[in-house]
């Protein structure tokens, strides 16, 4: 069973002039992970704001575990969870005071409400600082509280807009441990991302967007896939360039790639890893010692380069249209 | 009911708020207190009355008044705070009923104001202020202020939702309603000022307001009762009518708002 649909979705600003969503079409299956990938302004954060009913589309249709999001929204709002962009918590109260807030407007009894924000405040360790203010807390930590805070009625679909945009490394590595505890809990999640790494590690299907609308999907192999097969790369010292690529020549049927300043070689293969064992093999045999030596599968940067034409980041129009957005708000 | 319910949250969350930042509650005080000791003492010896306490009974109305037209700044700039931060998003993406927030916030900016004006009203009684109306009366004085003070909470909904940031939703609402409260009968006389000018002040709700409170608590209202317009002999049945008009007007306007509040 589908647990988001969004059909055929529009939304544009100003008059016309910035089209957020332009036709965006959006399959998600129960229990699974789409990551929504994109650069900013492509989109998603408005296809979430659309899907946790926060939006009204121009045209199309979306429904969130079968109820449809423009006609229902009150129930969709029963069933889904929200972390956004922002961590949307209030600042001057604590931890313990927004995750007591949060639950008795999810309609939880007071007992219930604190035994719930018990349990979430130990689940995302932050059992420690519930009585101190939110203000105090690092971004990491305001993140798990946010997301806590989504969690309070253990939603069947959870809305996850950008969750580790403006997190350090470490705060990163650990939304992601807890991101991949909850899917295992068996939620349906929509996560929008502007890493592509992030969408290769957390989502099981991965939406390319652009432009307001999906111009590619699939897993993130397949998408790997649709850019080019795995290339054999090896970095030798200036003497063997020409040895090694005689060796590449043999292994590989394709076009062979050499950088002379990196003193790389590369060529496509397609036999994988045993392409790799006989190039080894015969540079062994000649008495070649590779400093260096891989297969390298195409990055989500590379799909999105040869999906878009252009890089993920840094699109230089990006800026323009969102703040167009915020005036045609 | 849960819209109420719901409601009662959120002005749950402001009183929180006050418990966990005191200062704001502490400043919001502050700044009444010293209207009253400036005006009471700057102004009090120069402006004749002809009535028996002098100034300071005239003086306590008008910043009564004018005090809780201002709550319409605080609702303003905590909408836009909210907005601005994305609470309002993620309320909005909670199963309550559309009104809940803003019907919240509202109850807990005119709840407020009973703090700020216990304070006035003693420091005011400190200084002179004598009301000589009687209990009852004194007590539906207060309740006018806080029912006005509550109306003009719905006013400050649409401009906070609508600037969607907290510094211009500060600058905003100073400017709406400073004119607004010195245009009036609160200060100073509005016999004095150009003809035009004089029935604007005449009509202005604050000024109804002012002279409805001085009547409630005991005063013959002498600043700007010219011609026998309509709103300067029934003050308050118009401060009634404005306050019905006010909330009819503001309070589905800023429900709607809401629900279509993006940031």
């Amino acid at each position: 069973m589908k647990a988001i649909i969004a059909e055929d979705l529009c939304k544009s600003y100003n008059n016309g002039s910035v089209k957020a969503l332009n036709g965006l079409n959006l399959d998600v299956e129960e229990g699974t992970v789409l990551g929504v990938l994109g650069p900013n302004g492509a989109g998603k954060t408005t296809t979430v704001r659309v899907l946790a009913t926060l939006l009204t589309p121009d045209s199309g249709r979306a429904t969130v575990a079968g109820i449809d999001v423009l006609k229902n929204p009150d129930e969709v709002r029963k069933i889904i969870g929200l972390s956004g962009q922002y961590a949307a918590v209030d600042e001057t109260l604590t931890g313990w005071d927004n995750l007591i807030m949060f639950g008795r407007l999810y309609h939880l009894s007071a007992k219930q409400a604190k035994t719930r924000a018990i349990e979430l405040l130990e689940q995302f360790s932050l059992t420690d600082s519930a009585k101190r203010p939110i203000r105090t807390y690092s971004g990491g930590m305001r993140r798990r509280l946010d997301l806590a805070a989504s969690l309070i009625i253990k939603p069947k679909v959870l809305f996850l807009d950008e969750p580790t945009t403006g997190l350090d490394p470490r705060g990163r590595q650990d939304m992601w441990g807890v991101i991949n505890e909850l899917v295992k809990g068996g939620v349906t999640l929509l996560l929008t991302t502007q890493y592509l790494e992030e969408a290769d590690h957390l989502a099981d299907e991965i939406a390319v967007i652009d432009h307001g609308k999906v111009i590619a999907r699939g897993t993130s192999d397949s998408l790997k896939k649709q850019v080019g097969g795995e290339r054999l790369e090896i970095v030798v010292e200036n003497q063997f360039v020409s040895a090694t690529k005689e060796i590449v020549a043999k292994v590989s049927g394709g076009a062979i790639n050499v950088d002379e300043g990196l003193r790389q070689i590369s060529a496509p293969v397609t036999t994988g890893s045993k392409a790799l064992i006989e190039a080894a093999k015969l540079l062994d045999e000649k008495g070649i010692h590779p400093l260096d030596i891989g297969l390298k599968r195409p990055s989500l940067d590379d799909v999105f380069l040869s999906l878009t034409g252009h890089v993920a980041e840094e699109k230089k129009d990006e800026d323009l249209a969102s703040s167009g957005k915020k005036r045609g708000r | 009911m849960s819209a109420v319910s719901d409601a009662l949250v959120i002005t749950k969350r402001q009183l929180l708020q006050l418990t966990r930042v005191p200062e704001v509650l502490l400043f919001s005080t502050i700044q009444p207190i010293m209207f009253v000791l400036l005006f009471r003492y700057v102004f009090g010896g120069s402006i004749d009355t002809g009535q028996p306490g002098g100034y300071v009974q005239l003086l306590m109305p008008g910043i009564f008044v004018q005090t809780v037209a201002f709550t319409l700044a605080g609702t303003a700039v905590g909408l836009a705070a909210d907005m601005q931060k994305g609470l309002i998003d993620r309320f909005r993406s909670l199963p309550i009923s559309r009104s809940a927030v803003v019907f919240g916030r509202t109850l807990g900016d005119g709840a407020l104001n009973i703090v700020v004006l216990a304070a006035m009203g003693i420091t005011g009684f400190i200084v002179g202020w004598r009301p000589s109306s009687g209990f009852f009366n004194i007590v539906l004085g207060f309740l006018f202020l806080l029912v006005f003070g509550f109306a003009m909470s719905w006013v400050g909904v649409i401009i906070g939702l609508s600037v969607r940031e907290e510094r211009v939703a500060q600058n905003a609402t100073f400017i709406a309603v400073f004119p607004l409260t010195f245009l009036s009968n609160a200060f100073a006389p509005t016999t004095g000022m150009p003809k035009p000018l004089q029935y604007v002040a005449e009509w202005n709700p604050v000024s109804t307001m002012v002279a409805g409170c001085r009547e409630l608590f005991g005063l013959k209202n002498e600043f700007g009762a010219t011609a026998g317009s309509f709103p300067s002999e029934n003050p308050l049945l118009m401060s009634v009518i404005y306050m019905v008009i006010i909330m009819a007007i503001f309070i589905p306007l800023s429900v709607r708002k809401y629900n279509k509040a993006s940031k």
